[in-house]
């Protein structure tokens, strides 16, 4: 089987975001950036498949140079190369789904892997673009994946419930939490990472649709009051809930 | 902004959901103040008081896409249908719910449309004729306004954020019955089957209360004292990331960055420290309390209301107080 894992770089969930002075996007001093958690469900399970099957595991990257701190952590959990498209911009989905189709197309994959989200723009776009520019199907948001006879039988997250889903390889599947345990990159694996080859293309793509006018901080919570201690704050808590919040 | 606005009105097992209505709103409110008809594209759907339930909400049409090969759900075949009818139309603009099927579709419709799509708008403004978008990004640790320069703008709304409004009790909406042709379409992929959690269970997306419980819970079977919690109040329950990893609870059921983003009217979290993935998840709730033993847990700090404190006495007291007072 060959895979390919599309992974992206992103801001650590840790960080706290600062707005940059032109308002569109975020300061990036100071800010640890990480492989998506998401596409190291993505790539944990690329390896899984590749481990009961056999075949090639291949991550495809867009992004600024410091991308390659992501593609070296996905070589270094396993995967066997990276193809790199190196792009400063902030791009939307649509434009980012177009430069992977072209690489992708030509590749010859039994499976595309994605993230459900990147938790930067926490677009949930990328995935079903690249399937319907590739004329392939597209299940998302997966919680579990059986591949058997070239079929593919997911299941995938609903509101207060699960759909089974059934599609031909190829496929495009993104992950979702659940789907697995993403391992951790062995020391021996680190190193090695070092040495797997990296692809750098440049492709001609053009400007996003999409204009960020502002960028802001969310409104700030009212300060909030410690009610009191112990079972006896319950009272006041209730009292509180009925009279000021007019919950109950 | 030429076209009428249309809308995806999206139904389960036959039924329109509420998103649906919500999504009608919205559309409405930008139709009327441009001038323009709103649409809504529906799938195979029988409800004979289709033309009514719809109508309210302002919709001046209803599409009604016709195969039975769409009863049940195929993103492909679902985005091929209303890409189809979508085209004929030519509207200035698309609303969706982001919800899971909202998600999952529009995407591949707007690659399908060649448009950019914005994603889970949580505010819609019209400035001298052009549509901005409110949106949150980093899990709402910040949002961004945004644009769309493609020849359709296509948005995806929140889930919970636009309220259903009825626009005239007794608005009927034309209806249309379109026949969709798939002879020689091979469907890309197909639902086989919805399993349901639990008939009329709530999804914490949509839960107007939800009660969370974290480490401090110490094991599943503690579970018990958040679920009567959230019974009493008619709420879902929750939980932090740690409590979802030791195994306790589902991972449909956490909260956060790497969960679901929710904002019921009330969370209440229990032995949760108020991690900033944490946060980033439920800080847009519109009340908070907290319960947790210390005092320094960096929860207090977004929680309207705090009780230091043992959460395996002050949530049992919690949970009868509420009983004796909603006896009243
Ligand atoms: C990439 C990434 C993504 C993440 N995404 C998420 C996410 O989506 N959601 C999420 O929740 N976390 C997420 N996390 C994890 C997050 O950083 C925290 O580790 C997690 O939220 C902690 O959960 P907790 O508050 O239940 O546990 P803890 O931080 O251990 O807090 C337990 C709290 O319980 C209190 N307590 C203990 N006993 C009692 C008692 N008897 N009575 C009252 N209080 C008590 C303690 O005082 C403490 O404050 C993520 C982390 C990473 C690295
Ligand atoms: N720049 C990128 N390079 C490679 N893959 C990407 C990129 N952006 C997004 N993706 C993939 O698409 C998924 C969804 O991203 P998004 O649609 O931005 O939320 C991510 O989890 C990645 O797997």
């Amino acid at each position: 089987m060959k895979i390919a894992v599309c992974i992206k770089q992103v801001p650590d969930t840790e960080t706290r975001v600062q707005i940059d002075s032109e308002k569109n996007w975020i300061k990036e001093s100071n800010v640890t950036f990480v492989l998506n958690p998401y596409d190291e469900f993505a790539v944990e399970e690329a390896l899984k498949i590749k481990e009961k099957n056999g075949g090639e595991v291949i991550l495809v990257c867009l992004g600024p140079e410091r991308s390659i701190s992501a593609i070296r952590t996905g070589l270094a959990m396993g995967a066997d190369r990276a193809i790199h498209i190196k792009e400063n911009r902030i791009l939307n989905g649509l434009s980012v789904a177009k430069a992977l189709a072209e690489i992708l197309k030509g590749m010859n994959c039994d499976l595309i892997l994605l993230g459900k989200q990147a938790v930067d723009d926490d677009n949930m776009q990328v995935g079903p673009m690249l399937a319907e520019l590739m004329n392939l199907p597209s299940i998302t948001v997966v919680t579990k994946l059986e591949i058997a006879d070239s079929k593919v039988l997911a299941e995938r997250e609903i509101e207060g419930g699960l759909e089974i889903v059934e599609a031909e390889l190829p496929a495009v599947i993104t992950a979702q939490k659940g789907l697995n345990e993403p391992r951790y990159p062995s020391l021996r694996g680190i190193m090695m990472a070092k040495k797997k080859p990296v692809e750098e293309v440049e492709l001609q793509i053009p400007d996003s649709e999409i204009e960020i006018l502002n960028m802001e901080y969310p409104e700030p919570r009212p300060e909030g009051k410690i009610v009191g201690e112990g079972p006896d704050a319950v009272k006041e808590l209730v009292r509180l809930l009925k009279e000021e919040a007019k919950i109950i | 902004m030429e076209g009428p606005v249309v809308i995806f009105a999206e139904t389960r097992n036959g039924k329109l959901r509420n998103v649906s209505f919500e999504v009608a709103t919205a559309g409405k409110k930008i139709a009327n103040n441009l001038g323009k008809e709103l649409i809504a594209i529906i799938i195979e759907n029988n409800e004979n008081t289709l033309s009514h339930s719809l109508g309210i909400y302002g919709v001046d049409k209803i599409i009604n896409a016709r195969n039975p090969l769409l009863e049940s759900y195929s993103t492909d075949g679902y985005a091929k249908t209303l890409s189809e009818i979508v085209e004929k139309i030519n509207p200035s603009l698309i609303l969706m719910s982001a919800s899971a099927m909202g998600r999952d579709l529009a995407p591949r419709l707007a690659a399908r449309l060649n448009v950019e799509l914005i994603s889970d708008c949580v505010k819609l403004d019209l400035n001298n004729g052009n549509i901005e978008v409110k949106r949150p990004i980093f899990a709402g640790k910040a949002f961004i306004t945004i644009r769309s320069n493609s020849r359709i703008k296509f948005i995806t709304l929140r889930p919970k954020v636009f309220t259903a409004e009825i626009f005239d009790e007794n608005k009927k909406a034309e209806l249309e019955e379109y026949n969709i042709d798939f002879s020689g379409y091979k469907f890309k992929s197909k639902v086989k089957e919805i399993l349901q959690e639990k008939e009329g269970k709530v999804d914490l997306t949509e839960a107007d209360i939800i009660v969370s419980g974290g480490r401090g819970m110490k094991g599943p079977d503690n579970y018990k004292i958040i679920e009567e919690l959230a019974d009493v109040l008619n709420g879902v329950v929750g939980a932090s990331r740690a409590a979802v990893d030791a195994g306790w609870r589902p991972h449909s059921d956490q909260v956060g960055q790497t969960g679901k983003v929710v904002s019921p009217t009330l969370y209440i979290a229990c032995g949760i420290s108020g991690a900033i993935q944490h946060l980033a998840g439920m800080s847009s709730s519109k009340w908070i309390v907290a319960i947790n033993k210390d005092p320094e847990a960096p929860i207090f700090k977004v929680a309207n209301y705090g009780i230091v404190g043992d959460l395996f006495e002050v949530v049992p007291a919690l949970t009868e107080e509420l009983k004796n007072i909603m006896k009243d």
